[in-house]
Formats: structure tokens, sequence, C-alpha cells
């Protein structure tokens, strides 16, 4: 039952003449296009898409989604991802008419439901962070840290404060630097300690005047808890400057501890994370940032703000923040995300969200207890939601690579984990099971790589074997680039 | 063969040769070990003027893009245009075929500072560690 | 009510909410909560169990397994002095079906108008979306997926994401698209960065005012913070004079932005500002309506190094304004500084066709500060939306789709036009949108309109802090935007709405000054 169906292109499948989506002329009376559209602007022809029939559409594209491992087929643990559970009753909900089919510009008085459901994110985000102000435009994590690194720079500005650079630990995610060279700072990299967490000497070293904003994840790459956070918040507050966290790992302490509690003075979401978005094989995300009260006024507007109408009910209207720093997209925000995050966060409650984020924990120190033997954790006895093994050791031993492993791993049913991140550690496999996932699963997840390390390395070298492809030549596709298909041919 | 202990050196790993006011400039062995598979070279154009330590191109691999640095300042003169289409000559012969630019330059001292060829291979066994 | 499942947490300093902490619950209860269901007393732990799988039994033995004696003993990494003491005032959990209640409830109050007819316009727009693409996105496989860095077990959305670059490429009659990027804003900003890296100029950027405004706000808070000029060019004819153009690009100018069909509507005359770009040694970069192409030239056509979209118009809901796609394609010199993800198409080791991600050196995760944007999480569903959509639709459909928009906006005009107190405010050509002047009380008016059943706008009124008020004078001017869902009866309605609204408020106003 091995499925071919899908390699052909969806433009290879085109027959001339074959049609799908067939819509009727305008029912006005006739017009003719040639007097509406003056010539110079007009089409010879329409773009040569593919022509198909409607099954056609359907059946390439159902196949295709064979080819993919996903959460809902397979066990996903991708560390820094969160690939959790994507529950399917925010998919029916998120559609409801009445919230997926709201035009953005339509008035305020017609849309208070969704209004509230919007004001009442930033009140639960702004509870979950610790961090009162909450602005829900960007569209992933990405954008939300530049998003917040302008509101920083905006708010050093107008305290008429001159201050240049950005600072992160070289466990960073990539997103961490190219925020913030694209918010206009300089960049500087700090040594992590031998312990995988900030080295506080390295740090004062670093911090001055000049200085706007630490750029932290926390718990950190390696799955660490930065114990010495408090520690790390004074050094910066005593310089003046700004503590960023980046929330790619809040299932790890939502409902533990907050940002804003130790010492954070903003952070993103990633509501496609966390709160379940889901990933879209690569979004759409939901970036929303929470800051202290002091920094509210410095956010992207819209936000929505809560008033009383004139019987006394509630009124929600959208507003912009009297010292915005302008727009960061177009619109309101990826709301049906937004919405997804809503619904999770509703149907957990506090004691829910602790309880993912416990379980997530527990999984992870499970799954490091389990592998302990067989791989090295340099970092770390205890992990936080993720931890990140290193296949060093069998590098020299066995001659497989993490990357081989990893290949492997599709073998035997598992995507792989994260391999090659963070780049302080080497043959680094990051491990984040998630809390949706049972001890059968991690069980038979352990198993499976241990059988790896057991088998011929000519075997796991070559992997995967059983998967749609083998491993595609990277190279040729980098000299060569083939972005496009070709037109089709006409004879045939 | 070029003879690699005549050559200096930087610690960004670019190589160069002088003759007289002309100076060839290209990235060494192993730099290109280093980087892996190449699939990409941007080179400047004829005429461009270049400070000390300005990014005169990048060389891509697959993993990693790594800028490519003007040692000393200069005129480029010359651009090996031939590496864009045959990246094996880097990787092959990097200090021969694998030329990438030639800089007119006006100070004769200038490069006084880089390394020579016995310290580059101090520094490279070090970074390996 | 001595237990409020629904307690909530406001700022503090809000001095709107009253507080009382009842004995019971240490959490912060609000006097409004009674505008929502108050939950009647009960113990209700919540879903999260049915997302969970460990029983009280595994736990303890995987406990066991890590040595430690309870969950809270993994948390001792955190200092004690930052662990939360109590529970987080968040609303109490609600099990499936009372939240499918709860959200009905308040999806309700955004359709209490019975769903009226939506004619509004301004980048977002009501077309129709087949079942097939609803489908399609709806499959666990493409929608839990994460970003396919695992080649091999992730072909089916790498495969799509190939397609949809092929086919937004025949639509924008460029080289190469990416993978997408957020939005159309965002995109503006990107291929106008993209530009200051093929051109190496940095220091100037002009902009039609044409160009949708919250575009421009968009890039102006993207440049606001690097010493780069942003030059809006006026156009107060709603559509650009080339020749005010032609004097405001110079040796440092980056690029020049331009919208087609313009955020009024109107056309503007393309192939003469690409030309103008090119010999100023800028690139031009268009944003342009993905449905337009149906009957309008491509930007390719035309000679736009850099075409842009806002790609909601393929089979994307409107989910008030997000998600939605942001189209970029360029042309393929230009492939190594171009933002975003790229898929590639190359062999795998027994030389099958198969798809990677490519060009990554570009990208975050790999040059970090260097990067040619911070973006990873990009719109990847939405861009499957699109190449479902655009394989359904075909060039055919397509054309279809176009026509039936731009026949009825014809039609609508020519309607509108004849009621006394309404003008068209720009006399240009147009395809699917435009822009209209109410001699009247707007705000009255569009009540009065929607009363009807029928929504317009965006109000120019919404725009009038953007750059220093080039709306200015337009306060009593909106869009009206139409799509192939519309219908006679419906722009007929539309017309006789106005018409009756128009005149009202003219009556009032006569009325008021006697």
């Amino acid at each position: 039952m091995r499925n071919e169906s899908a390699t052909q292109l969806i433009t290879e499948l085109s027959a001339p003449g074959r049609r799908a989506a067939i819509f009727p002329k305008a029912d006005i009376p006739a017009t003719q296009l040639d007097d509406l559209i003056p010539s110079q602007h007009r089409a010879s022809s329409p773009p040569a898409l593919p022509e198909l029939a409607e099954g056609d559409v359907v059946r390439h594209f159902v196949n295709l989604s064979t080819k993919n491992m996903s959460v809902d087929t397979h066990f996903y643990p991708l560390g820094s991802c969160t690939m959790k559970y994507n529950p399917k009753r925010h998919e029916r909900l998120a559609s409801l008419p009445g919230l997926v089919d709201l035009h953005p510009y339509k008035q305020e008085d017609s849309i208070q439901g969704m209004l509230q459901i919007l004001f009442e994110c930033q009140q639960i985000l702004g509870e979950i962070a610790g961090l009162p102000s909450v602005s829900l435009q960007p569209a992933a994590g990405a954008h939300g840290e530049f998003t917040a690194l302008l509101v920083a720079s905006a708010y050093f500005r107008d305290r008429g404060e001159n201050r240049t650079k950005v600072l992160f630990p070289n466990s960073a995610h990539g997103t961490n630097p190219a925020s913030a060279a694209l918010a206009g700072f300089d960049c500087i990299q700090l040594n992590s300690g031998v312990d995988g967490l900030v080295d506080l000497e390295e740090l004062k070293a670093h911090v001055d005047d000049k200085t706007a904003v630490f750029m932290i994840t926390n718990p950190n790459t390696l799955g660490l808890f930065e114990t010495d956070i408090g520690k790390v918040a004074d050094i910066l507050h005593e310089a003046g400057a700004l503590l960023y966290i980046d929330g790619a790992n809040m299932n790890a302490i939502m409902g533990r501890t907050r940002p804003g509690d130790f010492g954070g003075d903003m952070m993103h979401y990633n509501v496609h994370k966390t709160f379940t978005g889901p990933h879209g094989a690569g979004g759409p995300g939901s970036g929303p940032i929470a800051v202290r009260d002091y920094l509210a006024d410095y956010l992207p507007g819209p936000v929505v703000s809560k008033t009383t109408d004139e019987n006394g009910e509630p009124y929600y209207s959208l507003t912009t923040p009297p010292k915005t720093i302008g727009r960061i997209r177009s619109f309101f925000g990826n709301v049906s995300i937004l919405l997804r995050g809503y619904c999770y966060l509703r149907t957990l409650g506090a004691e829910g969200v602790k309880a993912a984020a416990d379980n997530a924990v527990l999984n992870a120190n499970y799954l490091m207890a389990r592998l302990k033997n067989a791989f090295d954790v340099p970092h770390g006895k205890l992990c936080m939601h993720e931890f990140v093994a290193s296949a060093s050791r069998i590098v020299k031993e066995r001659g497989i690579s993490a990357m081989d492993i990893a290949k492997r791993l599709l073998d035997k049913g598992f995507h792989a984990p994260t391999v090659y991140f963070p780049l302080v550690v080497s043959e680094a496999m990051m491990i984040e099971p998630t809390e949706t996932e049972s001890k059968e699963t991690l069980d038979a997840f352990v198993d499976a790589l241990i059988t790896i390390l057991e088998e011929e390395p000519e075997t796991v070298k070559a992997a995967p074997w059983t998967t749609p492809v083998s491993r595609p030549d990277e190279v040729q596709a980098a000299r060569k680039p083939i972005l496009t298909a070709p037109e089709e041919q006409t004879t045939s | 063969m070029t003879d690699t202990t005549t050559l200096q050196y930087t610690k960004s790993h670019e190589w160069i040769q002088k003759q007289g006011d002309l100076v060839t400039i290209g990235i060494t062995d192993f730099a290109v070990k280093q980087l892996t598979d190449l699939v990409y070279i941007d080179l400047p154009d004829v005429g461009r003027t270049l400070d000390a330590g300005e990014t005169f191109g990048e060389v891509e691999s697959v993993k990693a893009v790594s800028d490519l640095y003007a040692p000393i300042p200069g005129e480029v003169v010359e651009v090996n245009d031939s590496l864009a289409d045959d990246l094996a000559a880097l990787s092959d012969d990097p200090f021969g075929r694998g030329w990438m630019i030639k800089m007119k330059v006006a100070d004769s001292a200038a490069g006084e500072s880089m390394l020579d060829h016995t310290e580059y291979e101090k520094f490279c066994a070090s970074e390996e560690h | 009510m001595k237990y409020c499942q629904f307690a909530q947490q406001y700022r503090v300093y809000n001095d709107n909410t009253e507080e009382t902490t009842p004995e019971s619950c240490n959490r912060l209860v609000m006097k409004d909560c009674t505008v929502r269901t108050c939950c009647p007393e009960r113990d209700f732990k919540g879903d999260a169990l049915a997302y969970l799988f460990n029983t009280p039994d595994q736990q303890q033995e995987m406990l066991q397994a890590i040595g430690v004696q309870s969950i809270d003993d993994l948390f001792e990494q955190i200092p004690q002095e930052f662990q939360l003491k109590s529970p987080l005032k968040i609303p109490a959990p609600l099990p499936e079906m009372e939240l499918e209640r709860e959200m009905r409830k308040l999806a309700a109050r955004n359709t209490k108008d019975g769903g009226r007819v939506c004619m509004l316009g301004g980048g977002a727009y009501d077309h129709f979306i087949p079942a097939v693409v609803d489908e399609i996105v709806s499959r666990g496989e493409f929608y839990t997926a994460y970003t396919p860095y695992q080649a091999e077990a992730s072909q089916g959305s790498l495969q799509a994401f190939f397609e949809y670059q092929t086919l937004i490429s025949r639509l924008s009659g460029m080289d190469v698209s990416n993978a997408s990027l957020y939005e159309g804003g965002t995109s503006v900003s990107e291929a106008a960065f993209m530009a200051m890296r093929v051109t190496g100029r940095h220091d100037r950027v002009v902009v039609l005012g044409s160009v949708h405004p919250e575009y421009r706000e968009v890039l102006a808070t993207y440049l606001h913070h690097l010493n780069c000029e942003l030059v809006v060019i006026p156009t107060p004819e709603g559509s650009v004079d080339p020749g005010d153009v032609e004097q405001q690009l110079d040796e440092k100018t980056a690029c020049l932005i331009i919208q087609h069909p313009n955020f009024f509507g109107c056309l503007e005359e393309v192939a003469e500002l690409t030309a103008l770009a090119r010999k100023a040694g800028a690139l031009s970069v268009v944003a342009f309506d993905p449905i337009s192409v149906g009957v309008l030239n491509r930007p390719g056509d035309y000679g736009a190094d850099i075409a842009v979209a806002e790609g909601q118009p393929l089979g994307i809901p409107l989910q008030y304004g997000g998600p939605l796609l942001g189209i970029l394609s360029c042309r393929k010199e230009y492939v190594r500084k171009m933002p975003g993800r790229l898929i590639g198409q190359t062999v795998d080791k027994e030389g099958r066709r198969s798809f990677v991600l490519n060009l990554q050196a570009r990208e975050q995760h790999i040059r970090r500060d260097k990067a040619t944007s911070n973006i990873c999480t990009n719109q990847g569903l939405l861009a499957l939306r699109a190449t479902v959509y655009l394989s359904l639709l075909g060039p055919q459909g397509l054309k279809e789709v176009a026509e039936a928009c731009c026949q009825n906006a014809h039609y609508a005009v020519t309607e509108l036009q004849q009621i006394d107190g309404v003008e068209v405010l720009f006399d240009r050509p147009f395809f699917k949108e435009f822009s209209l002047r109410f001699d009247g009380d707007v705000d009255l008016i569009l009540r009065q309109v929607a009363n009807a059943g029928f929504e317009i706008g965006p109000h120019f009124e919404r725009f009038r802090n953007v750059d220093g008020g080039q709306f200015a004078g337009w306060e009593n001017s909106l869009l009206v935007a139409m799509t192939e869902k519309r219908t006679k009866a419906e722009i007929d309605g539309l017309v006789k709405a106005v018409k009756n609204a128009v005149a009202g408020v003219q009556e009032m106003a006569t009325s008021a000054a006697r």
C-alpha cells in the first residue's frame, strides 16, 4: 500500500480544459471588460495555473499529507518547539460564524464578542506572565521579540538615554540576534558558564550604560532554569537596562513561576507552542508580548480597552497607546490563533495550566533519567520541560552522529529531536516530549533510541530507509537552486 | 603549487600574497574545510576600494555563511569570476586556482602585522580544540 | 456567591473595577463577573486531564525512576522566592460542552446584525472559499506538523510549499517566491529591507501615498530607528503623477514602493513607474491584489523587481484580520537576498525527486544577526490554503472571479454615483474597489446603511493620523469593495440603503439648520 501517487507535482497533473471551481457570470447587466479597464493594464491571458478537476486536487493534497509526520500521527519530541496535542475543539470553535468571518474593519459596536475575547486574552496572558500590559499584535515569536525591542528603544529614547546594545547568551535562539539587528541594536553575544547557565561575571563585564536589553530564554535552551535569574535581573536593573524573557519555553513554568516575578520586564509568548496554536507545518504563529506597566504607553496599537457604555454595560474598544511605537502589521493580529489559545486556557484554568507544566517537566525528566546511561547529558541533574543530550561519545565510539540517529528514528516511527541546537553542545539532541504523551510512548521512544545504538552503524548512517524519500542532496539544492516547477510543455 | 610558507594570514583565515603593489587574496584550506560543502560565492566588482577589515564578499555552504574580509586597504583590480561556476577550485586548490581577488595597495608596508605561516598554523591548531 | 469560578484578574490600578476577596477564595472576584455565566460551586478539574496521559500510578513510577519524591521536587530548580504561592487568577476550567456554549454566545454577539453583506475593503475581502480548501487544511498531517526541518518526514509539506512557490511565481509573473511571510504590511517592509541589500543603498525609501496607510505605518515603524529617510509622495488625485515620482528618485534611493490596484482602488501607471525606478538604479516594489491578475497584467509583466501581496483573497477567511498571508516574489538574481524560507527541489540518494528547505544560510537560525530577516515561523498553513485555492481555480476560474469582481464594482459605482450627495472620489480606472465621498455625516450614514444590512468601508477617518494628515480633506470618504460573491440584488440593496441614508441625514441636517 506504499503511496507513490503524490510524487507528481500539481502542475504536472494539469490537463488543458479541465475545471474544478467554476464561477457564474455576474448577474448584473453585461459589460465589456475592455470598456472598464484600459488596454495597457489588461492581461492577454490569465496566469498559467494548473487545470484540474476537483477530485485531482483532493487526491493530490490528501496523498501529500500522508508524507508528513505530525503530532496527530507520531510522537514529535522536537526540542524548543513544544509539539503538544492540538485539541480538535479549537478548530471547530475558531471556525464559528461570528469569529472566522469578521472583516477587520467592522465597526466596534458590532464585534463586542470578539473584542471581549481579545480583551480577556490580554488579561490572561498578562496574569500568566506577571507582566500586566499586553499587545496581541505580533504574528509570531520573532515578531514579538522585534516589537518588544522597539518598545525598549522608544522607552529609552523617551528618557533621553542612548542605549545601543542588546546582549544575549550563546545558547540563544537565532531569532534573538536577528531581531535585535533588525531593531537597530548592536548584538553582543555572551559565553555561558560551564554549567550552561548565564555567567554572572561575563554578564557584569558587558553590561554598561549603553546596554538596552539582555535577552534570555528561561528555562534556557538547555532546558535549565536560570537559578541566578534574580541576580541577572539586578545586574541589569542597576545598570538601567531591561530584561527580556524569550517565552519559547513557557510550557515548563506556566502556573509555577512568572517572568514578571523573577525580574523580566518584557516577554513574548509563542501561542502556537505553549497554547496549542497549532504549528501548521511552519505557521501561522502568534507572538503576543507582555511588558511592565511603565512600558504600556509604548506598545503598538491597537490594544483592546474596556469601558462601560451608557447603560453601565461593559464596552470594548480599540485604542492606541499614547506614545506608541506605531503599527507593526496590518489589522489586529493573528486572531484565529489567539482564539485557539483562548479556548485552551479557558479549558484548562489555573490548575490545568499548572498541571500541563508539571507533566511536561515530569515527562522530560523521566526521558532524561532513562536515557542518561546511553547518552551524555552534559548539563543539569534535573531538567525542566526539555533536555539536551550529546551524541559526541557515540560519534567517537560508533561513528554515527546525532543526525544519523535522528534520521534512523524516523524509521522507528518517531519524529527526530532537534539536532545541532543549541550551538553550545556538540552533537546536540534536544528532546522535548511535552505533557501530552504517555509513559508508554516515552518508553517506546527510549527503546528505539537504545536499539539504534546497537544497530550496525552502516544501517544507521544510511537511514532513513522507510520514509517516502531518503536523505535529499542539500548541496545540489543550494548550488543550483530549483525553486519553482518549469512551465508545462503543451505537447505531451 | 603556491609556496604557502611565503604567504601572510589573518585570524579570519584569509591569505595574501604580495607582488609589489599587487596583492592576491584568498581563503585558506583550513577555512574551506571548516565550511564543508561550498555552494555559493559572492565577490566584489572590479574598481571597488576596500578598507582594512571591510567585507568584500561571502562564501556559503549548506549550513554556514562566512564573510570575506580585506586584510589590508586597496582597490580591487581583478576578480576570479570563474569561481562562481567552479567552487571545486576553492576546495581543490585554495592557494592557487582558488584565489578570489587582486588588489592594488598604496601602502607597501600594509599587512606587516599579519600572521606568518608558522603563526597561522599554530593559530589553526588552537582553533581545533 | 461564595466561590466564583470566573474570577478574573484585573490590573489593580484600574479604578473602574471593584474588588473583593472572599474568604474561601484567594482570587480576586470582580463584581462585573456577572456579565458572564458564573458557574455554581463545584469541583471541576478541567479538561487538562483530557489532554494528559499519565495516571497517578504512572506518575509515581516515573518519579521513582527519576529519583525524586514529588513533582514539586522537580521544580526546586526555581528559587523559592520566585515560585508562585497561589493559583493564577485566570478563569476556571470549562468542559468542552460548556466552552462551546460560551464561545457560541460570544460569537453570536458579533452576528447580532444577522450577518450583513460584507462590502468592506482595504486589503481584506469577502471572497468565496471552496469547501475543498477547508477540507485539505483540516488534515492533521498538515496542521499539526512542524516546520519541515526533517525533510524525509515532511515531504508532504515541502512539496506543497514548492508548489505554492511555483503558483505564486506564475501569479506574480516573477521568477521565484518565498514560502510566505506574515501578511501584506510586513511584506512591504521586508521588501524594502531586501531592496536595500540588493542595491547597497540604505538611506532612502520612496513610497506612494496611495499605498495602504497601514502598510505605510508599518514601514515607518520598521524604518524609524534606522538612518533611512522615508519619503511619501502624495496622491491627491487618487493615483500618482509619474512626474512627481521622477524627481524623488535619486542615487540614494533603495526602492520605489507602489500598490496596484492601489489603496483607493485606482490603477497606477505601473510600467512607467517601474521604468523610473530602474532608471534611478532603485528597485521597484509592487504590492498587488492576487485576484486582480485574472484580468490585469502581472507585476513581472510591467517590470517590477519585487512583488508583494496580501494573500488573504486566495482562500483565506477574514478572521478579523489574521492570520493572513504575506506573499513575496522577485527576480531570480536576488534570491540570496530574500527574507524567509525557500523550498528547493533536489534528489535523494536513489535519485528520486525530493524537496528540502533551501538556502537556509540566509536565515536567522544560521546567520543570526546578519540574517536577511528575523522571521522564523511563517504562515505555512495559509500558504497551503492559497495553493489549494489556486489549484482549484485554474486560469479560467481566476479569470472568472476577477471579471465578476470588476464588473460588480463598476455596476455599483454606476448606480451609486447617481445618488444625490454621493460622489466618486477619484475619476480613475479601478478594479474591484473604489472610493466614495458622502455629503453628510458619514458615521450616521454608515450606521443606517448597516441597519439596512450592508457594511461598507473602511471610513478614511480611521487613517486621519497617518503621515501627517494625507487623509485630511477626505473625512467624508470611504472605500467600497465588490467581490465575485456579490449579486445584483445585493448591490441594488446597497444603492437603495445608501440613497435612503444620505437623504435621511441631509434631511436631519436641513431640519436642524431650520
